[in-house]
């Protein structure tokens, strides 16, 4: 069965702006699947229709086999939804919003105190449970808004943004976290602008621009369009000369950093033997950027109408 | 588990979080009527009510005690209806409601109970604080209960209307300022319409808050100038019309789904 199954989805706001212009797109359960796309692409959208406070203008969605419009309750008691900005009652501790949150599930107290006790003690939060939520730091509050998602065990999470502006240390537990329950059998869409986070976390992958998908794969399958591949070369001794190869691109950022690109088709000996031959000394060598980042550049500019401003 | 469950244990934890919101501000919500109330009593009833004599065969601090009452109760539940909801909205927390698997209904219930319980709990306070400067007696302890706790409910949906489609905190002014409190101040809560010329008595019957004070009042003190089945009418009538709006605002998803 899949977790999300969305038919032909449109959307248009009363003031005319298409969001949406006919989205189809399928999740499979226990999937990790990651949605991108430039600002205003309609991502949001989308996870508003999905989570039902956004109403489509045309299309189905269905839910864990429930359909949205038809099996409302149903639909909804299978996700949880952490939202791009802080949605909770900062007057409120956050051992009661997230024990309230078990109740409007339909959780009995005693049990969704057990549950938000297990909840923010794995975001670790525990600690701050009796505090004003107001109190809490920017990493705490994304935290905060994850254990609520989780309190009534959905099967599928939706994580809208949830490491935009969170240190790497949280950045790190959070993705661990996701990755246990992902383990545990929970289906989670992730929308990031991290592209690395979605590369190392998620299996399938959709690319939405201009309120369209652009592309649905694999990671692998998008991965291997890349093409070429550069990389960032730090050099022992300063080189006043580029070096030359047939196939490969030089491109020198400063006296001791150079950047080299070639078609992956292309052994990396041909760049060393280009740079022994140069007698340029590498002490290290790295990726010069995040590779699906690269594909993402190119299949949202691919989108962009010709003569458009970027 | 059934809808029935998790629609009983989700009323209850609306009720719950209103609840603890009222009782964790109480200084906001329960003193200030406790303040306003005393003043009333000390200005209207006891320094200008000695001059003023009976008033519908009662002295006029007693006379005024039904009519204070139930003007708390109106306000403080369309106040903490407007102000709850309102908040949720701006604050965005409603999305934790609107997202969960709870039927409007019961979002409206749970929010509305939440009112109507503030509005009580400020009527019972105000009615002890009355009892400092007047002796009370219920004439008829169905009719006294019956219409504080459906003019509460009355207030509760209007409350709920108001925050639907207020979009700024400028909004949720304009109604109590403009509206209800001239409503109430002309409601028969400091005088017996009796006493006005014909025309303004005719003026006075198509304000709905006049029914509430005065089968209030004849509920405490057994006198009415209303018949009391008009205002159990006029009662009722607004509950089935604020509670169809209010449900039908939440079902097209008005102020709060785009």
């Amino acid at each position: 069965m899949l977790a999300l199954d969305i038919r032909d989805l449109k959307k248009t706001y009363k003031n005319g702006v298409e969001a949406l212009r006919g989205v189809s797109l399928q999740v499979e359960q226990g999937d990790f699947f990651a949605l991108l796309g430039p600002n205003g692409a309609g991502k949001s959208t989308m996870i508003g229709i999905i989570s039902s406070l956004v109403n489509p203008s045309a299309g189905q969605v269905t839910i864990c086999g429930h359909d949205l419009q038809a099996k409302r309750a149903e639909a909804m008691a299978s996700i949880g939804l952490v939202p791009q900005e802080v949605n909770f009652n900062q007057f409120e501790r956050p051992l009661d919003i997230v024990s309230h949150q078990a109740g409007y599930y339909g959780i009995p107290r005693s049990e969704a105190l057990e549950r938000a006790e297990y909840y923010l003690n794995k975001l670790a939060l525990w600690d701050k449970h009796d505090k004003p939520s107001r109190s809490l730091s920017g990493g705490m509050k994304r935290r905060l808004m994850i254990a609520r998602a989780m309190v009534n065990q959905p099967k599928l999470l939706i994580l809208d943004e949830p490491t935009a502006g969170v240190d790497i240390e949280i950045r790190r537990s959070m993705w661990s976290f996701l990755n246990e329950i992902n383990r545990q059998g929970t289906t989670v869409i992730l929308t990031t602008h991290y592209l690395e986070e979605a590369e190392s976390l998620c299996r399938n992958i959709a690319i939405i621009d201009h309120g369209r998908i652009v592309e649905n794969t694999d990671i692998k399958t998008l991965l291997a369009k890349l093409d070429v591949e550069t990389f960032v070369l730090d050099l022992r001794a300063p080189i006043q000369q580029l070096p030359s190869s047939e196939g490969i691109h030089f491109h020198l950022r400063d006296d001791t950093t150079l950047e080299a690109s070639l078609p992956k088709e292309r052994s990396l000996n041909t760049l060393f033997a280009a740079l022994a031959g140069n007698g340029i000394e590498v002490l290290s060598m790295r990726n010069k950027s995040n590779r699906l980042e690269e594909l993402f550049m190119r299949l949202v500019e691919s989108e962009q109408p010709s003569g458009a401003a970027v | 588990m059934n809808h029935a469950e998790v629609n009983w244990v989700g009323y209850r934890t609306l009720m719950r979080k209103e609840l603890t919101r009222i009782l964790r501000i109480w200084g906001q919500t329960l003193v200030p009527p406790a303040i306003t109330m005393s003043l009333y009593f000390i200005i209207f009833g006891n320094l200008i009510g000695s001059r003023i004599g009976d008033m519908g065969g009662f002295d006029y601090m007693q006379f005024i005690v039904p009519g204070l009452v139930m003007m708390s109760v109106i306000q403080n539940s369309y106040g903490n209806m407007v102000s709850s909801f309102f908040g949720a909205k701006f604050g965005r927390h409603i999305e934790e409601i609107l997202i969960s698997p709870l039927p409007n209904w019961i979002v409206l219930l749970g929010y509305m109970s939440g009112a109507v319980a503030r509005g009580l709990m400020v009527g019972a306070v105000v009615t002890g604080v009355a009892l400092f400067f007047t002796d009370i007696h219920v004439h008829n302890w169905l009719v006294t209960l019956s219409v504080v706790l459906l003019t509460a409910v009355v207030f509760a949906l209007a409350g709920m209307v108001n925050a639907i489609f207020a979009q700024k905190f400028d909004d949720i002014a304009i109604i109590p300022t403009f509206v209800l409190t001239p409503l109430t101040y002309l409601g028969g809560v400091f005088y017996s319409v009796s006493l006005l010329p014909e025309f303004w008595q005719h003026v006075s019957a198509v304000n709905p808050i006049l029914y509430m004070v005065n089968a209030f009042r004849y509920g405490m003190l057994g006198v009415s100038d209303v018949p009391l089945l008009t205002s159990y009418l006029i009662i009722f009538g607004f509950i089935a019309l604020l509670t169809g709006f209010c449900l039908w605002l939440l079902r097209k998803g008005v102020g709060l789904r785009s």
